[in-house]
C-alpha cells in the first residue's frame, strides 16, 4: 500500500522523488517526536518553567507537522494555508511563552510572600 | 521514579500512535494549493503565503494582531522591568559593532517586508528581525535608551492592530465586506496593513524580552552619559 501511494505521488507531482518522499516522512517523524518529547515533558515536571519548555517543544512539533503535511496535495506547489498558519503561529507561541513566563514569574513572588507570611505567623 | 517511567511509556505511545496517523494518511486532493494560486492574480501580491495572510484570510491575521497587543498589556499589568543600568564603558567593542548591526537588522527586516510580495518573507519574518534588534540592543544595555522613546513604544505597539482596524473599516464602509480590498490597488492596502504590522511585531517580541512595563519615570531620565558621540 505504500509503495503504492509512492507510485501515485510520482505520476501526480513533476517535482517530487523518492528523496522528497523520505524527506516528507522524516518531517512528519520528527514532528511526532517532538510532540512525545514535549508531552513527556509537561507532565514529568512540576516545576512551571520546565512546563513551559514542554509546551514550546510540543508547539514546534505541531509547527513541523503542519509544513510538511502542507506538501500532501496532488497541486504542483504546497498548500500555502498551513504555512500561513504556521508563520502567524510561531510568532503568536513566542508571545504566548513571554505571557506564561510573566504568570510563572508572579506565581513564584506569590509562593514566597506566602512562606514569609507563614513563617511570621510562626 | 515509577511515575515518569509510566509517563515515558505513555509518551511513547503517543509518538507511535501519532506517526502511525501521519504516515497512513492519504495524499488529498482537496487542498488549497491550486485555488489560491487561481486567486493571486487578483490578490495584489506573488506569494500564495503572503496572499493567504494579508488578503484571503486577513480576518485572522487582523485578530492575531491583536492577540499580540492582548500580551503585552498582559506581561505589562503582571510585571515591572528590571531597567536597571548596565554599565558598557567597558565593553569597547560592543557598541561600536551594535552602532553597525542594528541598522543592517532594521534594513533587514525592512526587505523581508519587500520582498515578502513575491518571496518567502513578509511582516511576521521583517518582525522577527527588528525584534531580534531589539533584544540584542536589550542585551547589550541599552533598555534604557529604548525607554527614552515611551510614547513612541506606545504608539508602535499599537499601530499594527490601529492600522489594521482601520483598513478593515474602511473596506467595511466603501463595499460592506470587511478587508475586501479594491482589486486594482490591493497590493498597497497589503502593504500599508504590513508594514504597520511590522513595526508592532518587532516592538512586541522586543517588550517582551525586556519583560514588563517600564517604571515610573524612567521615559524623564537623562540617560546620555553612555552616548559618546
Amino acid at each position: 500500500m505504500v509503495g503504492g501511494r509512492l507510485k501515485g505521488r510520482h505520476s501526480l507531482r513533476p517535482g517530487s522523488s523518492t528523496v522528497n518522499e523520505i524527506a516528507f516522512r522524516l518531517y512528519l517523524l520528527a514532528g511526532a517526536s517532538l510532540v512525545a518529547i514535549g508531552f513527556f515533558g509537561i507532565l514529568a515536571s512540576a516545576e512551571l518553567l520546565r512546563k513551559i519548555l514542554g509546551v514550546n517543544i510540543m508547539g514546534s512539533g505541531i509547527f513541523l507537522i503542519l509544513v510538511a503535511l502542507a506538501a500532501r496535495t496532488t497541486d504542483p506547489i504546497p498548500d500555502p494555508v498551513p504555512h500561513a498558519m504556521v508563520l502567524t503561529g510561531i510568532v503568536v507561541s513566542v508571545c504566548g511563552t513571554a505571557l506564561a513566563l510573566a504568570l510563572a514569574d508572579r506565581v513564584r513572588a506569590m509562593k514566597a510572600r506566602e512562606m514569609l507570611d507563614e513563617e511570621e505567623e510562626e | 521514579m515509577k511515575k515518569r517511567s509510566l509517563l515515558a511509556w505513555l509518551a511513547g505511545l503517543l509518538f507511535l500512535l501519532l506517526s502511525g496517523a501521519l504516515l497512513t494518511l492519504p495524499i488529498s486532493p482537496g487542498s488549497l494549493a491550486g485555488a489560491s494560486v487561481e486567486a493571486l492574480a487578483r490578490s495584489g501580491v506573488g506569494n500564495p503565503v503572503t496572499a493567504v495572510l494579508l488578503n484571503y484570510r486577513a480576518y485572522d491575521t487582523l485578530l492575531e494582531v491583536g492577540v499580540l497587543l492582548l500580551v503585552v498589556i498582559g506581561v505589562w499589568s503582571l510585571r515591572e522591568c528590571d531597567a536597571q543600568r548596565v554599565d558598557t564603558s567597558e565593553w569597547i567593542l560592543l557598541l561600536p559593532l551594535l552602532r553597525l548591526v542594528l541598522p543592517v537588522l532594521v534594513l533587514v527586516g525592512g526587505y523581508f517586508l519587500w520582498i515578502g510580495s513575491a518571496l518567502p518573507g513578509g511582516a511576521f519574518q521583517g518582525g522577527a528581525m527588528i525584534g531580534g534588534a531589539l533584544v540584542l540592543a536589550i542585551s547589550a544595555g541599552l533598555l534604557h535608551r529604548v525607554l527614552e522613546h515611551q510614547g513612541k513604544l506606545r504608539a508602535g505597539l499599537a499601530m499594527g492592530l490601529a492600522v489594521f482596524v482601520a483598513v478593515a473599516a474602511g473596506t467595511a464602509a466603501v463595499n460592506g465586506q470587511i478587508l475586501h480590498y479594491p482589486q486594482a490597488s490591493a497590493g498597497l492596502w497589503i502593504l500599508l496593513v504590513e508594514a504597520a504590522a511590522l513595526i508592532s511585531i518587532g516592538l512586541t517580541l522586543g517588550a517582551l524580552f525586556y519583560g514588563g512595563r517600564p517604571p515610573q519615570g524612567s521615559a524623564q531620565s537623562p540617560a546620555r552619559e553612555f552616548d559618546r558621540e
